[in-house]
């Protein structure tokens, strides 16, 4: 299975996330070699930022694949969903291809995790990013924030709540 | 910690006793091939603990992942229907690579279903909302990839090895009883 294969070495350290109730940082990332897009271009609509570890887990439980699957409910929010993590984007954009995700994964790859450093989602020791997710309202406030075990993926249901929970 | 949110019901595909100490649910893809792994693995847990163990099975089809996933589940639903969903569960995880219409017209025929009817309901797309439905209570409790369990009422986070497993269930079986008191 899974991504509970995926061996835990390093402790849990993602204790300083942004919380609920700050302004999301704004930031500009390529998502393909020659696109960018800003989370500025989302005002208007929820977003969901999703960082993660890397691309690739050799498992079906891959978060990002699963989150491809349930696009569908995240969609009847109005909502956006971007992938985040340090991986290039050439590395993006053959993982997105092999996976048929359809929704951007940003690359923060230059200076290296300096997205994810805003939000307190880097893993310095490691050099990638946490397991981290914010709902952002369509304000640009962050109106939910959670950190996984590293490990541990850790599924929608929490986006979903935070999702529903925002204000219509 | 990520805990079941939709109850099970009379509705669920389940496996012994309904009072039994602890229950089992899988969210499972019959394409995935750690869920065909897992497949001997609950096997031999029902033989092992007996009526001290149900089992639930839920469908959690990655179709974007897994082309047959989605037809699978309604396969097995379409038996389902007619009384057969376990022996068709269990054909599908052993012929788990050869998923596509042939498979399902032979099983079909071997457990005595209509292979007119089910190309009929795969076409008409059925059992899609029943499938669907165990997805998004999947996706609602949590489930974060397949298979994923859960042990009475609470996702197992650890690999799905025949020990994690046995132990967290054996751990049920130990907190289920001083619950209770006995």
């Amino acid at each position: 299975m899974a991504q509970n294969s995926v061996s835990t070495v390093t402790p849990i350290h993602c204790d300083g996330i942004l919380p609920a109730g700050t302004k999301a940082p704004d930031f500009t990332l390529h998502v393909t070699p020659d696109q960018t897009l800003s989370l500025s271009d989302l005002l208007g609509h929820p977003v969901i930022l999703a960082f993660y570890p890397a691309d690739w887990s050799p498992v079906c439980g891959d978060q990002m694949a699963l989150y491809n699957e349930i696009l569908p409910e995240f969609r009847k929010f109005g909502a956006e969903l971007l992938g985040v993590s340090v991986d290039g984007v050439w590395c993006h954009g053959a993982f997105a291809e092999n996976r048929h995700l359809h929704f951007p994964l940003l690359a923060d790859f230059e200076p290296k995790g300096a997205v994810a450093k805003q939000y307190g989602a880097y893993r310095a020791a490691d050099g990638i990013c946490e397991r981290a997710l914010f709902v952002i309202d369509k304000n640009g406030m962050i109106a939910w924030s959670y950190c996984s075990p590293i490990a541990v993926n850790p599924g929608a249901d929490g986006i979903l709540q935070a999702l529903e929970d925002l204000p219509k | 910690m990520a805990t079941l949110k939709v109850p099970i019901t009379a509705e669920d595909h389940a496996q012994g006793p309904e009072n039994a100490e602890v229950t089992l649910v899988e969210y499972g893809d019959y394409e995935c091939p750690y869920c065909g792994q897992a497949y001997p693995i609950v096997k031999q847990f029902q033989k092992q603990f007996g009526k001290r163990l149900r089992f639930v099975f839920r469908n959690f089809p990655l179709s974007q992942m897994h082309p047959h996933a989605e037809a699978a589940a309604e396969v097995a639903e379409f038996a389902g229907a007619q009384g057969k969903f376990w022996e068709m569960h269990d054909r599908l995880y052993e012929d788990q690579s050869r998923l596509g219409e042939a498979l399902y017209s032979s099983l079909g025929e071997e457990l005595g279903l209509s292979t007119a009817a089910m190309r009929q309901a795969l076409k008409q797309e059925t059992f899609k909302a029943r499938v669907r439905a165990d997805f998004t209570s999947g996706v609602r409790s949590g489930v974060n990839g397949t298979p994923t369990f859960f042990i009475n009422g609470h996702r197992h986070d650890g690999p799905f090895e025949l020990e994690s497993l046995v132990s967290a269930i054996q751990q049920a079986m130990i907190t289920a009883k001083s619950a209770s008191g006995r």
